[in-house]
């Protein structure tokens, strides 16, 4: 694909995608960003003038569900992103070259456009051994990372693997799979977690690194706040039931049937940043908890740890214990009580026994 | 109502053996903002522990339409009304201790550097484990009881504060002051599931620190000869013997 020194306008063109659907996309996709009507020709003028950026787009330790979910975007569609938009050079998954042909576009891209390409990367690299664990075209994944991390523009991070570390690093994390952030710590890095990341967003995201080249605003944790500055309980469709106080239970009660508020079945929607409940999945079609079950929390830190989906509570494991928070407070509370009772018990016994009035001269 | 010399003889123990003296025993301990807060700070811990195990665990499914329900909303009306009130009280406790008498710092420090403080903590620790004969007298908090209101009380309400509000700024959102003030909480957990996790462990600590301390002053004010319970509703200590 060594095209990239072409336009998207230039590409979509001679696709035989009229001017009308372009600036259609444009208006779209700034709608979609949150940007506001002037963004649109800003975005039309971008993809005009401006020399579609470089992509290389690795896997480290990951299920590829982050590609999964890409390629069944809606908005924009998938395909004009990764053949038009995007100079997709190097994807092993979906590129036609293999072996030492592909390996060679990754030597090239770092050449031919130092500090301009984005590296995009989904899942982490596993840093116990040496980098041992995963191994990508006969060198630990780790190296490949850093080899190619630093001629970049700026990383994304796609899913929760490479922005918190998701399941290969639950405890007790035996390759020590470690997030992006805590392996690249000089390039500009954007966390797009989720497992998978919702595709809207995704191609929304690389639509505004490729309009305006450079990140979004960033929130604390460095996700983009477009997406990921409200919880799935802000703007769940369910949130009066909860305000009402009316929950499910059990599942298949009649609360359930009712469509309820899932709180109390473990939803993790309140402590869980992301775009579901107003983005939606599969072209806005449902998502978890119009399906009538709780959120995962997917796109949260170490949401593997946190004990089962199906509680609120969270499993604390410390000092050998393995309990929530609240058997963990009656246990002492409880402690401290019968302790008080036994302590109030004495008390009043030696007063009984000695002489009245003073427990001091019972010695 | 010179009650600076007296505060000030007031901070050494009382010399067990001189409990005979003749001068009626009684000092303000106590002042009139010292006493209003502690019994504001004690409604709002007892709203906020209620209504914070049920925004924790949920509330049997309410009947009827949805519109017609809004107890969970209230509820947490109710935590959050209280939480602020708590932190109003907190602040200007705080202030207290700056302007009010010398008691009115205790439960903001414990000397845990001197020495003499140590043999004090162990010969309440004896009194209480029923080896050592007499209490000694104190005007305001014995050692040990500082030692727990510091530790479990103070440290404990800062904690719950920080972490409320933390917690509340997820539903103000990134641009309220609660954010900008007390969002560097959810640096340190990333997962606020996790800051939910330790609001709630420290809703326990609250609990215990209430038994402990609703027990020993009922207990003392009974078997020390030294009121108690009437001195944080009138504020002054009397010594009875």
């Amino acid at each position: 694909m060594g095209g990239a020194t072409e336009t998207f306008y230039g590409v979509i063109r001679r696709q035989g995608i009229t001017r009308r659907s372009f600036h259609k996309f444009c208006s779209l996709t700034a709608t979609s960003l949150g940007l506001g009507p002037l963004a649109a020709s800003q975005i039309a003028n971008a993809l005009e003038t401006k020399p579609r950026v470089p992509v290389i787009w690795m896997h480290g330790l990951e299920c590829t569900c982050c590609s999964e979910s890409f390629i069944r975007s809606a908005h924009p569609l998938v395909k004009d992103v990764v053949l038009s938009m995007i100079s997709l050079d190097y994807d092993a998954p979906i590129m036609a070259a293999a072996g030492h042909q592909a390996e060679a576009i990754l030597e090239e891209t770092r050449a031919k456009y130092k500090g301009q390409y984005v590296l995009a990367v989904e899942g982490n690299p596993p840093l116990n051994e040496g980098g041992m664990f995963c191994i990508d075209g006969g060198k630990p994944f780790v190296e490949k990372l850093r080899a190619m991390a630093e001629d970049s523009m700026a990383i994304i991070a796609w899913g929760t693997c490479a922005s918190w570390g998701c399941v290969q690093a639950a405890k007790p994390n035996p390759t020590q799979a470690t997030p992006i952030d805590k392996v690249i710590t000089n390039k500009p890095i954007i966390k797009v977690p989720g497992c998978p990341p919702i595709a809207e967003v995704m191609t929304a995201l690389v639509t505004f690194i490729t309009t305006f080249g450079k990140l979004p605003e960033l929130d604390r944790q460095g996700r983009p706040k477009m997406f990921y500055s409200q919880r799935i309980h802000d703007k769940c469709y369910r949130r009066p039931h909860f305000d009402a106080g009316q929950f499910v239970e059990e599942w298949d009660d009649e609360s359930a049937r009712q469509g309820y508020c899932l709180y109390k079945m473990g939803c993790k929607g309140p402590t869980t940043y992301n775009a579901c409940s107003a983005v939606r999945w599969n072209d806005g079609v449902s998502f978890p908890i119009q399906s009538g079950h709780g959120c995962f929390g997917c796109s949260e830190d170490g949401f593997w740890d946190k004990g089962s989906f199906y509680d609120r509570l969270t499993t604390i494991k410390q000092f050998g214990i393995e309990a929530n928070a609240d058997q963990i407070g009656m246990a002492a509370a409880g402690a401290v009580g019968l302790a008080v009772a036994a302590h109030a018990a004495i008390t009043a016994a030696k007063r009984l026994t000695g002489k009245p009035g003073s427990v001091a001269q019972e010695k | 109502m010179d009650k600076s010399p007296q505060a000030l003889t007031a901070t050494v123990a009382v010399d067990p053996v001189r409990s005979g003296r003749s001068e009626r025993g009684v000092v303000y301990v106590y002042e009139a903002p010292v006493r209003l807060w502690h019994w504001i700070n004690a409604a709002a811990i007892l709203v906020l522990g209620l209504t914070g195990y049920f925004i924790a665990s949920g509330i049997p499914t309410m009947p009827g339409e949805t519109s017609d329900n809004f107890l969970f909303g209230y509820i947490r009306f109710a935590h959050f009304f209280a939480g602020d009130a708590l932190t109003l009280g907190f602040l200007l406790r705080i202030y207290w201790a700056f302007v009010g008498n010398p008691h009115a710092k205790q439960i903001f420090y414990v000397p845990l550097w001197r020495k003499s403080y140590w043999r004090e903590v162990w010969h309440e620790i004896r009194w209480y484990a029923f080896v050592a004969a007499e209490p000694k007298k104190y005007v305001a908090h014995n050692p040990l009881a500082q030692l727990a209101m510091f530790f479990m009380f103070t440290l404990t309400i800062a904690f719950m504060i920080v972490t409320g509000f933390a917690l509340y700024a997820q539903g103000t959102g990134n641009d309220s002051w609660q954010y900008r003030l007390f969002g560097w909480v959810l640096s340190i957990w990333p997962n606020s599931q996790d800051v939910h996790t330790w609001h709630h462990l420290g809703l326990w600590m609250i609990v215990t620190f209430a038994l402990i301390h609703i027990y020993t002053a009922v207990r003392e004010d009974i078997v020390s000869s030294q009121s108690i319970v009437s001195s944080i509703i009138f504020g002054e200590r009397e010594f009875r013997d």
